[in-house]
């Protein structure tokens, strides 16, 4: 399900503060974005925003041209999803249970899950490499295979826009690579991806393009090869960047400090 | 190891049939299992038909019904508060249907209002704890912190109204504070509004799987939050008002029975609303039946025996839920 996503002069504040100002964005159906920026510079509040869970300061979001305000919830499920940063589990809900909870917009009130949405979510939990942990309880999985059931879910929901919070913490190298290349692949079909993440060398090799927060209302977006040079890194982390060759290509790392200590660490600890 | 949910409804329905015959088969009086047999096949007298149709019968379905809402209350609040040690006596909510309901009754009201007097009791209770406790997020300490300081309140208005009342009702009303089915002689209205709770439940109960994941996770998924959680919301307080004015205010099933049932086979609304609604009131019936019968012809309070024995398996079942999840 293709599905374009715009903003229009979206305004995102958290009390008095400020964190976008005025954000229009036209993301074609198949746009792949990574989101950068410190921590607290409102990322999160812009995925939610997004997503219609908390209303904007000011501005729209449209998804396939119309405001998501007019959409009802359960057609809004439908078209747009988003993973949570967090995830918690006070009930004993297996992790194919959890998955299946995707089909929740697709199913009538008083309908139930077919055979058909089980294999549904169990194709989803194979494709996030939980084959064979269905019967699981969240509560026991580590974080990363929780984050992944969660990324199953939304495969479960399969929406046209899929906005994702933080969807790398607490994976392994080998299951960020799953992940990216399945938001690669999603966007391959015509979806609309929108990540935020903590790795511009993720960023660059994964990604379209990337939105920079930088937490005073200031934003940047552009493609990554263009936007995410050493310079414009370091004005958005408060570090400076440094670009290494690769085989994969040019790489951006943050440079070592000159004379950079750690006082809390250095005052007269052991073995000094 | 989880239960088949088809397996806990197979043993649960025959175990509430069999909970209501034995509650009716034993009593203080003469009339035993022998007679009830004996009016099965239509050879009993007139004695014996109304000792367990008139007597024990609505007495074993007033506590069947007051079971099945106390713990679908406590399975809804535990939703509601995303926590699994929410229960309507803990949370003050029996205690202000009690609080309310005696005040009332003191008043010189009678019959209906004394059961608008529960509801509002009720529905304050929860409205004052929800308030007090939803500053930033609902944390199961600052939430359990809230309703047992809302309880206590309760129940410090409680002993205020008894020290002031008429000291002929005194040992009636203590009885009745500690839950007792001695004047529980209609348990229609209590029947009817657990069946219909627990059939509404049964059938929104993907929706309920949705809100227990989390306010926004719900949201995400399509589910009107707000308006559902509103509806829980005046359904745990009509439920609890009609166990309070049936029985009084009778402890730990609301918290024990749903914890038991998730324990056994899972976390899925449809499996835990009719086991809760059918454990809750098998348990209920039983408890009273070992009221009515240990000390006979002297009656014991039924919460009195429910807290003997939820108290204890309570702790069990959460230092064993503890261990499942490591």
């Amino acid at each position: 399900m293709a599905a374009s996503l715009d903003t229009f002069e979206l305004g995102i504040s958290a009390g008095a503060r400020l964190l976008v100002s005025d954000l229009s964005l036209s993301l074609p159906a198949g746009s792949l974005v990574a989101m950068l920026g410190q921590n607290g510079v409102g990322k999160t509040l812009t995925l939610h925003a997004l997503a219609g869970l908390r209303a904007p300061a000011s501005g729209e979001v449209r998804i396939g041209g119309t405001d998501i305000r007019r959409l009802g919830l359960r057609e809004r499920a439908r078209r747009l999803g988003l993973l949570l940063q967090q995830q918690d589990d006070p009930f004993p809900t297996t992790a194919l249970e959890t998955a299946l909870m995707g089909r929740h917009a697709h199913l009538g009130i008083w309908q139930w899950e077919t055979g058909e949405d089980q294999a549904l979510a169990r194709t989803a939990l194979a494709a996030m490499g939980l084959a064979g942990m269905e019967g699981r309880f969240c509560a026991t999985l580590s974080g990363g295979e929780r984050r992944r059931v969660g990324i199953a879910a939304l495969l479960v929901q399969d929406p046209g826009i899929w906005l994702l919070d933080e969807p790398l913490n607490h994976l392994d190298p080998c299951h960020q690579l799953l992940v990216l290349e399945t938001l690669s692949q999603l966007a391959a079909s015509g979806r609309t991806v929108i990540a935020s993440l903590h790795d511009p060398v993720l960023a660059m090799r994964h990604f379209h393009s990337a939105l920079l927060l930088h937490g005073d209302g200031r934003w940047q977006f552009g493609p990554v090869a263009t936007l995410l040079d050493a310079a414009t890194l370091a004005a958005l982390y408060g570090v400076d960047f440094a670009a290494y060759q690769g085989p994969g290509g040019t790489v951006m790392l943050p440079a070592p400090r000159a004379g950079s200590r750690t006082p809390a660490l250095t005052a007269g600890g052991p073995g000094r | 190891m989880r239960m088949r949910p088809s397996t806990l409804i197979a043993i649960l329905g025959p175990a509430a049939l069999l909970g209501l015959l034995l509650a009716v088969s034993f009593g203080s009086g003469a009339v035993g299992p022998r007679e009830v047999l004996a009016l099965l096949d239509g050879s009993a007298d007139d004695t014996i038909r109304q000792v367990v149709l008139e007597l024990r019968l609505p007495r074993a379905l007033a506590a069947f019904g007051t079971g099945a809402a106390l713990a679908l209350a406590g399975a809804l609040m535990q939703v509601l508060l995303r926590n699994p040690l929410a229960d309507p006596y803990i949370l003050g909510t029996s205690g202000g249907a009690a609080a309310f309901t005696l005040a009332a009754m003191l008043a010189g009201a009678s019959g209906m209002f004394v059961d608008a007097a529960a509801l509002a009791g009720a529905l304050a209770s929860t409205l004052l704890v929800f308030a007090l406790a939803r500053r930033g997020q609902w944390t199961p300490e600052r939430l359990l912190l809230t309703g047992v300081v809302v309880a206590a309140g309760w129940s410090a208005l409680v002993s205020l109204l008894l020290a002031v009342a008429p000291e002929r009702n005194l040992r009636g009303a203590l009885f009745w504070l500690m839950g007792d089915f001695a004047f529980a002689d209609d348990a229609r209205a209590c029947l009817l509004i657990a069946a219909a709770g627990t059939i509404g439940c049964f059938a929104l109960g993907r929706a309920l799987n949705v809100l227990a994941a989390g306010d926004q996770q719900a949201a995400l998924l399509g589910l009107p939050v707000r308006g559902m959680r509103i509806g829980i919301y005046f359904l745990t307080a009509i439920l609890t008002a009609a166990a309070v004015t049936t029985a009084g205010t009778v402890g730990f099933v609301g918290l024990v029975v749903p914890h038991l049932v998730r324990l056994l086979a899972g976390a899925d609304h449809r499996i835990v609303v009719p086991g809760a609604a059918l454990a809750g009131g098998t348990l209920l019936v039983l408890a009273d039946m070992v009221a009515r019968t240990v000390l006979a012809p002297r009656q014991l309070p039924v919460g009195a025996i429910t807290a003997l024995v939820g108290v204890p398996l309570f702790l069990f079942l959460l230092e064993r839920s503890q261990r499942a999840t490591i």
